[in-house]
């Protein structure tokens, strides 16, 4: 094996970041993602980025978006608590169309909680936790390898789409340390931002057929004005109710009809399955082991784990769920996930859920148990 | 080998993270897949601390310890938390200051003058966790003597390579 390294998800994760070309970081250092601070704090000089310690979460999540809005691919990170309070922020990038990547190292929860516990409490929160109809991609890692390779996709999809990412982690993969193949340099896909064809065009003018403007970053010499208020093409704020209609639905269109080109998850031995898990980020792991000891025992089960939580992969999951006897979800909090899964499989077969809060990791026997009530 | 699942617990300060960070590393070299984690939190600053790491010849699931096959404890309090119900197979190896109630029966047992060597012979309580590996290493068989050297070099601050191969090679001795 070439280049194959120990490292932890965190620390992936800013190498990722880094291969990316994320050339700045700014944040407040919070468990369980203090080491992408400490990583970036690091690494970022060495690459000819910067990274800025803020004086809190508010502060670095809206100094990545100034970074950004200059042309430098940006990220913060934090958990729970800090997430909380980037919300603002997030909502205002969302609108603006500022692309940047939130990291959000889950912990238990609500509140400053249990700060170094695993969890998955901010599902929901990454969906709708700032206010009104907003687009959202949210991707979750389940290896350290993916904290690194998904980390460089979340970055190319925020470029791409013009739009936040987040980087929904826990503290499962977050404080794991394994081994991970570094890809080699060239062998990702790194997706820049576009560049408007006319500097003298409208900033957000989408061209013929595409729903994502090509504004030019700040100093390139085209002029607009940036602000969370609804804005017309040339960035100005306007009540214009079309206005309003148009460029809500376009942010929500710009998702929504590139679902296939967005939306990506794992399948494990799910073509004759029985019995469907349906478990993501480092709870995924659990499933792993649990498929493996009931596939030993002649149990037929599989796994549906959705790599992007959001946009959710609700249509193959919808056409498993026909095929299955039961789908197990088992997830780090109290039915956050389980609550699109109903929404998806409705009465299609019968759902069980595992729900952990009590800050200790779900077990491959707890989620093997659950598979065979039957 | 196929599968070992390793836990080390003592007090916080004892730099047994360390340790199973550098026997996760020691795995790499040995084309292992690895996985290694720790409890994290207030208690790793001088209470009851953890490191746990999974060597195999397979991919990893589940990457926490749930049937260990090797448990070292260095203080008493983790002896009497994780040495007990244990798989017959499981190696438990604890420090020679740990008080063994008479009634404990687990046969695959072994007590070493772990805290004593790092303290006397190496001479700095610090290498506690060095020394620890060196047995480990030497009872599990699990890497060449080469790797597992290399592994501790990766993972020791700078002017105290020497002192740390030595506490390696104590560890080793006392296992021998």
């Amino acid at each position: 094996m070439k280049n194959v390294k120990l490292m932890q998800g965190n620390q992936a994760c800013v190498e990722g970041a880094l291969a990316a070309g994320c050339r700045f970081y700014a944040g407040y250092p919070i468990t369980p993602s203090t080491e992408i601070a400490e990583g970036c704090a690091a690494r970022l000089p060495q690459v000819g980025g910067r990274f800025i310690q803020m004086e809190d979460e508010i502060a670095s999540c809206a100094a990545a978006i100034g970074a950004s809005a200059a042309g430098v691919k940006a990220m913060t990170a934090t958990s729970g608590p800090g997430f909380s309070l980037k919300q603002e922020n997030l909502g205002y990038a969302c609108l603006t169309e500022i692309p940047f990547v939130l990291v959000d190292v889950q912990r238990a929860g609500p509140s400053t909680g249990l700060p170094t516990s695993p969890s998955q409490g901010d599902v929901m929160q990454a969906r709708w936790g700032t206010h009104g109809d907003h687009p959202v991609i949210a991707l979750s890692p389940s290896t350290v390898e993916e904290c690194y390779t998904l980390c460089v996709r979340a970055f190319n999809l925020s470029e791409k789409y013009r739009t936040p990412v987040i980087f929904l982690m826990d503290e499962i993969v977050g404080h794991l340390r394994e081994s991970i193949q570094i890809p080699e340099e060239g062998s990702l896909e790194i997706v820049n931002r576009t560049m408007p064809k006319d500097l003298n065009a409208p900033a957000y003018e989408c061209e013929p057929g595409s729903l994502i403007p090509s504004f030019a970053p700040f100093g390139h010499g085209q002029r607009y004005n940036v602000t969370g208020l609804i804005h017309a093409k040339d960035g100005f704020p306007t009540n214009s109710t079309e206005i309003a209609h148009n460029q809500v639905k376009r942010l929500m269109a710009k998702i929504d009809e590139n679902l296939d080109d967005i939306l990506s998850w794992e399948e494990k031995d799910t073509e004759d399955a029985d019995v469907l898990l349906v478990c993501y980020g480092g709870t995924a792991r659990s499933a792993y082991s649990a498929m493996e000891d009931l596939q030993k025992e002649g149990i037929k089960v599989g796994l549906f784990r959705p790599i992007t939580i959001w946009p959710f992969p609700a249509k193959r999951l919808e056409e498993l769920s026909r095929k299955v006897k039961k789908v197990v979800v088992a997830e780090h909090n109290n039915g956050q996930i389980l609550l699109e899964v109903e929404r998806v499989v409705k009465n299609n077969c019968k759902i069980d859920f595992i729900g952990k809060v009590n800050g200790t990791v779900i077990t491959p026997d707890e989620i093997a148990n659950v598979v065979k009530e039957g | 080998m196929s599968k070992m699942e390793i836990r080390l617990a003592g007090t916080g300060g004892q730099g047994l993270i360390t340790g199973t960070i550098i026997l996760a590393e020691a795995g790499i070299f040995e084309n292992k897949f690895v996985a290694q984690s720790q409890s994290y939190g207030p208690e790793a600053r001088g209470g009851m601390c953890k490191g746990e790491v999974i060597v195999s010849d397979e991919k990893i699931g589940f990457t926490k310890v749930t049937r260990p096959t090797f448990v070292m404890a260095l203080s008493q309090q983790s002896f009497n938390q994780y040495c007990k119900d244990l798989a017959e197979d499981c190696f438990v190896l604890v420090d020679e200051t740990i008080e063994v109630p008479e009634d404990y029966d687990h046969k695959n047992f072994m007590k070493l003058p772990i805290l004593a060597t790092a303290r006397e012979k190496v001479g700095k309580m610090q290498t506690v966790n060095i020394v620890s590996v060196g047995a480990i290493n030497e009872i599990l068989k699990f890497s060449s003597y080469e790797n597992i050297k290399k592994a501790v070099l990766m993972h020791v601050p700078k002017g105290t390579e020497e002192l740390n191969l030595k506490a390696l090679e104590e560890g080793a001795k006392l296992a021998k």
